[in-house]
């Protein structure tokens, strides 16, 4: 599919408008994932505007495409996209992390829009597969993506979710892998690599597409390759920044999991203009 | 007496309930043959999953299932379920409040010359401190049948615990209903309460109790959450103290919820016949109950400790 030059720029800037959004929230928040955020923030705005078949009105329809976010400290992410696209008023955004609020430190069901909760790490590709498998029995259309961390993956429920995937031909299924290559505790080459990843996931039966992940054509039309996958579930392994889009949080591993400061956000928001 | 595999009935149960409602899904991780969801698997193939060996994968993937309408119903031994997917179960399974079912089999000491990585002796435990999962310890075969159509018949997570061995079923039960206790026997000196296979030998301790002159209440406590308090309370109020029986560590057990009712409420003597800050090992069931002083001596013992 060719995608016109009025939609890419349509979607980058929507993706600007999200990332703004992050920055906002975590400032007023206080804490929380900045880092992890923004590194995906062109793969899932890419997605909720241009590829996910949903109705904000209407959250649990049964033909929608699912989407869950298995990293779940990066739902500053989520809110703002499910935000942007009508799932509840923006002013719920600033509540983010506070008592009471709709918008949880991790995902939650209480956020409409969301499927499951997460939080604790690698367990998404299963609740991923387990709504394959539904889709495929009930014989619906519906596809089901998930959002990957590359330091999540080290986690072992991953690898047993990837080979059960393949193992029931689950060609609905399309995980993101948000290789970032940072993780709480540095480099993730450093704290336990990775490599060689396409390889691991071809391995494990799957149809891998490695793309860079701030690039809209790029992520576009490895969403509509995936589609075209049969027989096996497909991973869009995409090279990411992380921070990216803030100058000075690109890169930087004290960002995974620090909220900017107020003149921080002064700063950022500025970049993003 | 009637001799049963607990298991034998949830898997012929399975089938029964996947015939009639269509929305049934059971998955379960190369144990098919031991849990009977194999028996499922036979007769409605499209509708069965066997993950191997990958106990974690499995809890988290009955989540994806459930949050598209399907009831799940997940099997494999009780130690893999309650301790190796500990966290998905929490975390996925619970937390999100889905129309999960766990029925966990080979629970409990009398697994036998598997040895103690295969004897399951906290997993009501492991699943009591989470909130909200419902709890049932059938004490025999039919009444796992009635379990397992509770489960299905009431909204939100579920564990049903059932042992590897063949079991005698307990009669006069009367009903089964979810959170309420069943009073097998009526007596004032003391009350027993058990569940599991310990409601048998609780029984039978009542009996050589009488030859002695005891008079003992005996409750099956088969709901150990939603608890039935009111039945612990009565009993606690009309009898001298409280007997609790289970096949499984005294601590954080049938024992510690009932011991958590009647501290509140009616402080009571509560001795626990259970398994004691000890890891199990291998053996006959019959020798372990007995080291593990889990037989119908022991519950006679602590009876009369109570009315000492």
């Amino acid at each position: 599919m060719a995608n016109s030059d009025t939609q890419i720029k349509k979607l980058e800037e929507k993706a600007k408008q999200i990332r703004r959004l992050i920055i906002q929230m975590l400032a007023k928040a206080g804490s929380g994932h900045p880092g992890g955020s923004l590194s995906a923030t062109d793969l899932i705005t890419a997605l909720y505007f241009a590829i996910l078949r949903h109705n904000p009105k209407d959250p649990s329809w049964p033909e929608r495409d699912r989407f869950h976010l298995s990293k779940g400290h990066c739902c500053p992410l989520w809110y703002a996209l499910l935000s942007e696209s009508g799932y509840f008023p923006k002013e719920e955004l600033m509540t983010l992390r506070q008592f009471g609020s709709l918008l949880q430190g991790h995902p939650d069901r209480r956020t409409p829009g969301i499927e499951a909760a997460s939080g604790s790490l690698g367990q998404g590709l299963s609740i991923a597969l387990g709504m394959s498998l539904a889709a495929k029995m009930d014989k619906k259309d519906y596809r089901v993506y998930v959002l990957l961390g590359d330091g999540e993956i080290q986690e072992g429920n991953i690898w047993e979710a990837a080979m059960a995937a393949s193992h029931y031909h689950c060609d609905n299924l399309c995980a993101i892998l948000d290789y970032n290559g940072f993780q709480i505790d540095g480099k993730v080459k450093d704290v336990m690599s990775l490599e060689p990843l396409v390889g691991k996931w071809q391995a494990f039966g799957w149809h891998a597409i490695e793309i860079n992940g701030h690039n809209m054509r790029d992520i576009l039309s490895a969403y509509e390759e995936a589609k075209t996958i049969k027989t096996k579930p497909a991973i869009i392994i995409a090279h990411t920044i992380k921070g990216k889009g803030v100058s000075f949080m690109e890169n930087v591993v004290d960002f995974h999991g620090r909220a900017p400061t107020k003149e921080e956000a002064e700063k950022a928001l500025k970049e993003l203009e | 007496m009637e001799l049963l595999y607990q298991r034998d009935i949830y898997g012929e149960t399975l089938v029964e309930l996947g015939k009639a409602h269509k929305d049934i899904v059971v998955l379960d991780a190369d144990l098919s043959s031991s849990t009977r969801t194999g028996v499922f698997a036979k007769a409605f193939p499209e509708r069965f999953f066997n993950f191997g060996v990958a106990e974690q994968n499995m809890l988290a993937t009955a989540v994806g299932l459930a949050s598209c309408g399907k009831t799940v119903f997940v099997s494999t031994f009780a130690m893999f379920a309650t301790g190796r997917a500990w966290d998905q179960i929490r975390n996925s399974v619970v937390y999100n409040n889905f129309n999960i079912k766990i029925v966990a089999s080979h629970a409990g000491i009398t697994v036998g010359p598997d040895g103690s990585s295969h004897q399951a002796i906290e997993d009501i435990a492991l699943m009591r401190i989470i909130p909200n999962i419902k709890i049932i310890v059938p004490c025999d075969a039919p009444q796992a049948r009635e379990s397992v159509i509770a489960a299905f018949n009431t909204e939100g997570p579920f564990y049903i615990r059932l042992g590897r061995l063949k079991v005698p079923t307990v009669e006069n039960k009367g009903e089964f209903k979810l959170g309420k206790a069943q009073v097998l026997a009526e007596g004032r000196d003391l009350t027993i309460i058990a569940c599991g296979i310990m409601v048998g030998k609780a029984q039978e301790a009542r009996e050589e109790l009488l030859k002695k002159g005891i008079k003992a209440t005996v409750i099956n406590m088969h709901t150990i959450r939603p608890l039935d308090s009111e039945v612990i309370l009565k009993y606690a109020r009309l009898t001298r103290g409280i007997v609790v029986c289970e096949e499984h560590t005294v601590i954080g057990g049938l024992s510690s919820s009932i011991s958590e009712v009647v501290a509140v409420s009616c402080p009571v003597k509560v001795i626990s016949v259970g398994i004691k800050n000890r890891f199990g090992q291998s053996g006959e069931p019959a020798d372990l109950l007995k080291e593990y002083n889990l037989t119908c001596e022991d519950i006679e013992k602590a009876a009369q400790s109570i009315i000492a």
